[in-house]
């Protein structure tokens, strides 16, 4: 009698680091990984044995609440021993560069890393000096992968599938990594991404990127699926990039007139932390077409499944 | 008041529309503050009862002019001029709209203000007002206004006034965020570092005099800096004042290759050089500062070839306080806009140019650059109108010039033509008796 074992998903990489070089079987594989972790994770008893004996740094050189929290809980919640360093405490405070900080960490033998920096490509650089495995948790306003999976999988979970669906991104597409993220990921699973944003908040080039681009939320909501808000830094709205937050919130900003325009069943998104009264109001971001608090939830179920691909890739697994 | 809004046919006039580039011989009829009709022998018989009939043999009925760049003092500075006094200067001038300017005290950066010098030219001015806005918070050259909002509260434009933004940052930012909203920039480009110290032109003139020069490369280094900004951010861009030939070339070559530049000279640097300050007169001295005559001159051709858009009186009042100082120590400034058209005339009757593209660069290029009513006479269009005796000669006395300031470059000029009539939205607004 054969026994017809679903064949394991591998992911053909020593490290995560990004969504682009992801192909949509990984991709793909990652999301029906982190959909088994949905269940378990409501339970009361949650933990699983899968990185006992592992050892999992969350190394943070910019402030992080919800990203830091949520690898924290996954990598808890599979077994690993699970350590903290940010910003504040650590040697880079000390003028210790980023090169001697992943040498000293790579001496303790970790097993992965979780990095978030503040600069564009740090983590790659990072990746190269260590043994271990790494994930990006956020680079500058380059890459921040597992948002792009945690929101495929809440938009998947929501609307069945992302092919066909149409999906806009609103807001400082300039400086967003999740931006980037998500629309490498969600071009390559078939969705038709659009971009909304004042010229000033749009980087050169994006319309290269496969999106259209729109610098009016009435055109660029227009029959969406979901609807996904960024956060506007505050330092960027007093006159450097927008003029101020009334301003931003009044042409950019998602209330019940703007949702209006989308699909009578669209979903809204925000990668958190919320400005409320900037680029959403409040009876949106807790209304009932939202989906921001369902995000927080599947972000540890994709990072949990992050955190078990690379684990089977280490050397002696 | 509605009673005065009578019909108005003025007959027999040469009538001069830049709009449609028409000049002929004939009457014009407006009604409900509307041009009607504009053409040969509309005639008596044809007009509804009680229309006022204007005979206007010898004379010239265009549209009324429209001042792209003047300072009112309101609010802040009500001592040098309102918007009451400043559009009763403009209707004894000819001119029917006023763009003011943001730099006022408080400025003009946030809607409230647009909408105070709104209402308040509702109620105290004779002609129609429209506001620029700041295009910096508080015109300190760093963070940009509420472009956005502004514009729908009614500023027809973003300029920091008289001060030049030297961020290059900031003006290539505020041309990327104006262009969604299609706003229009209006820059004044003359790099304050290299102006120092400088009071007049830069030149021999200046040397003579012992006053220190501003260099023509404090402008044209501006001007091509913004005009290569603009052509990377895509918005539309308008130099506020030049006045260099070579400010022309570098003009001449962004045209080219962007429609949505375009460019504005001041009366004084069409019809005054840096001779004029003479012996230290300070009512010539302006900034940018006239120039040398063969600017003058180019400046003119610049005008009738359509090159430059439009002119601007750069009405700025200033009061004896502010002129009655040693000419370095004297602030820069003088009124224009009640003698802009007449001293445009100079140009015509010396034959430097056409009194059509005159009055195109006076009306219907402003209107076309802010997108307001008026500059036409085209049917259907407000009946903004000018009537010009082309022919009469006066002198210039400042003492009865309607400005609160009377600090003209003018006074005691020998002058040909004046505006005998200006209408402003079917009422007439000035009559010269």
């Amino acid at each position: 009698m054969n026994i017809v074992q679903k064949p394991t998903f591998v992911l053909n990489q020593r490290h995560l680091l990004g969504i682009e070089g992801l192909s949509r079987d990984e991709i793909v594989g990652l999301l029906d990984r982190a959909e088994e972790f949905v269940e378990p994770n409501r339970q009361i008893d949650k933990k699983q044995t899968t990185l006992r004996g592992r050892t999992q740094i969350n190394l943070f050189f910019e402030v992080s609440t919800r990203t830091q929290s949520s690898f924290e809980i996954a990598g808890k919640r599979l077994g690993a021993d699970v350590m903290n360093m940010s910003v504040g405490s650590s040697s880079m405070r000390k003028g210790e560069t980023l090169i001697d900080t992943a040498i000293t960490l790579n001496a303790m033998h970790p097993d992965i890393l979780v990095v978030r920096h503040y600069a564009s490509g740090a983590v790659d650089l990072l990746a190269r000096k260590v043994d271990c495995s790494v994930i990006n948790a956020g680079d500058g306003s380059h890459e921040h992968p597992t948002q792009a999976l945690l929101d495929a999988l809440t938009i998947r979970r929501n609307k069945g599938g992302i092919e066909g669906l149409t999906v806009t991104i609103c807001g400082d597409i300039l400086h967003s990594r999740v931006a980037r993220s998500n629309i490498i990921l969600l071009n390559t699973l078939g969705a038709r991404v659009r971009v909304v944003a004042p010229s000033t908040l749009l980087p050169p080039g994006i319309e290269r990127f496969g999106v259209d681009v729109f610098r009016d939320m009435r055109e660029g909501l227009h029959n969406a699926d979901i609807i996904m808000m960024l956060r506007l830094q505050r330092e960027r709205m007093s006159g450097s990039f927008v003029p101020s937050s009334q301003e931003y919130f009044h042409y950019f900003g998602l209330d019940e007139r703007k949702l209006g325009f989308a699909k009578p069943d669209a979903l809204v998104m925000h990668p958190g932390p919320m400005n409320r009264g900037v680029e959403i109001n409040s009876s949106v971001a807790d209304g009932a077409q939202s989906l921001i608090r369902e995000q927080v939830e599947m972000g540890v179920a994709v990072r949990m499944a992050a955190l078990e691909a690379l684990s089977r890739n280490l050397r002696n697994a | 008041m509605l009673s005065d809004r009578r019909p108005i046919l003025l007959t027999d006039a040469r009538i001069i529309d830049p709009s449609r580039d028409l000049d002929f011989i004939g009457d014009l009829l407006i009604a409900e503050g509307l041009i009607r009709e504009a053409k040969r022998g509309i005639g008596a018989a044809g007009v509804p009862e009680g229309t006022e009939i204007i005979d206007c043999r010898d004379k010239v009925v265009a549209p009324g002019l429209i001042d792209l760049r003047a300072f009112v003092g309101e609010p802040g500075a009500e001592y040098r001029e309102t918007l009451a006094s400043a559009s009763q200067a403009a209707a004894a001038g000819g001119v029917t709209t006023i763009v003011c300017q943001p730099d006022t005290n408080p400025v003009i950066d946030e809607p409230a203000m647009v909408d105070f010098v709104l209402r308040r030219a509702r109620d105290t001015a004779i002609v129609h007002v429209h506001p620029m806005a700041a295009l910096t918070k508080g015109l300190k050259g760093e963070e940009m206004t509420e472009i956005g909002l502004l514009k729908a509260a009614g500023a027809v434009a973003f300029t920091d006034g008289a001060r030049s933004v030297t961020n290059a940052q900031v003006i290539r930012r505020a041309l990327t965020y104006a262009r969604d909203f299609d706003a229009l920039i209006v820059h004044h480009t003359e790099d304050p570092n290299l102006v120092g110290e400088g009071v007049m032109n830069e030149g021999e003139f200046a040397a003579r005099l012992g006053l220190s020069g501003a260099p023509k490369a404090a402008e044209i280094v501006m001007l091509e800096r913004d005009v290569r900004l603009a052509a990377l951010a895509g918005g539309r861009y308008h130099a506020a004042s030049i006045t260099c030939a070579e400010s022309l070339d570098v003009l001449r070559r962004a045209k080219d290759n962007n429609p949505n530049i375009t460019a504005s000279v001041s009366i004084n640097h069409l019809t005054l050089n840096e001779i004029d300050v003479g012996s230290y007169r300070t009512f010539c001295k302006l900034a940018p500062p006239l120039r040398a005559e063969v600017d003058r001159v180019a400046m003119v051709e610049a005008v009738a070839s359509g090159l430059v858009d439009a002119v601007m009186s750069d009405h700025d009042p200033q009061d004896v306080e502010n002129k009655r100082l040693p000419f370095a120590e004297a602030t820069p400034g003088a009124i224009g806009i009640e003698t802009m058209l007449v001293a445009g005339l100079r140009l015509v009757h010396n034959g430097e140019i056409a009194l059509a593209n005159l009055l195109k660069a006076m009306s219907t290029r402003p209107a076309e650059l802010l997108g307001l009513p008026g500059g036409s006479l085209r049917p259907g269009s407000i009946a903004d109108v000018i009537v010009i005796d082309l022919d009469v000669p006066w002198v210039l006395d400042r003492a009865q010039l309607k400005s609160k300031c009377k600090n003209t470059p003018f006074d005691e000029a020998r002058l040909q033509g004046r505006v005998v009539r200006t209408i402003v939205s079917g009422r007439t607004a000035y009559e010269y008796v």
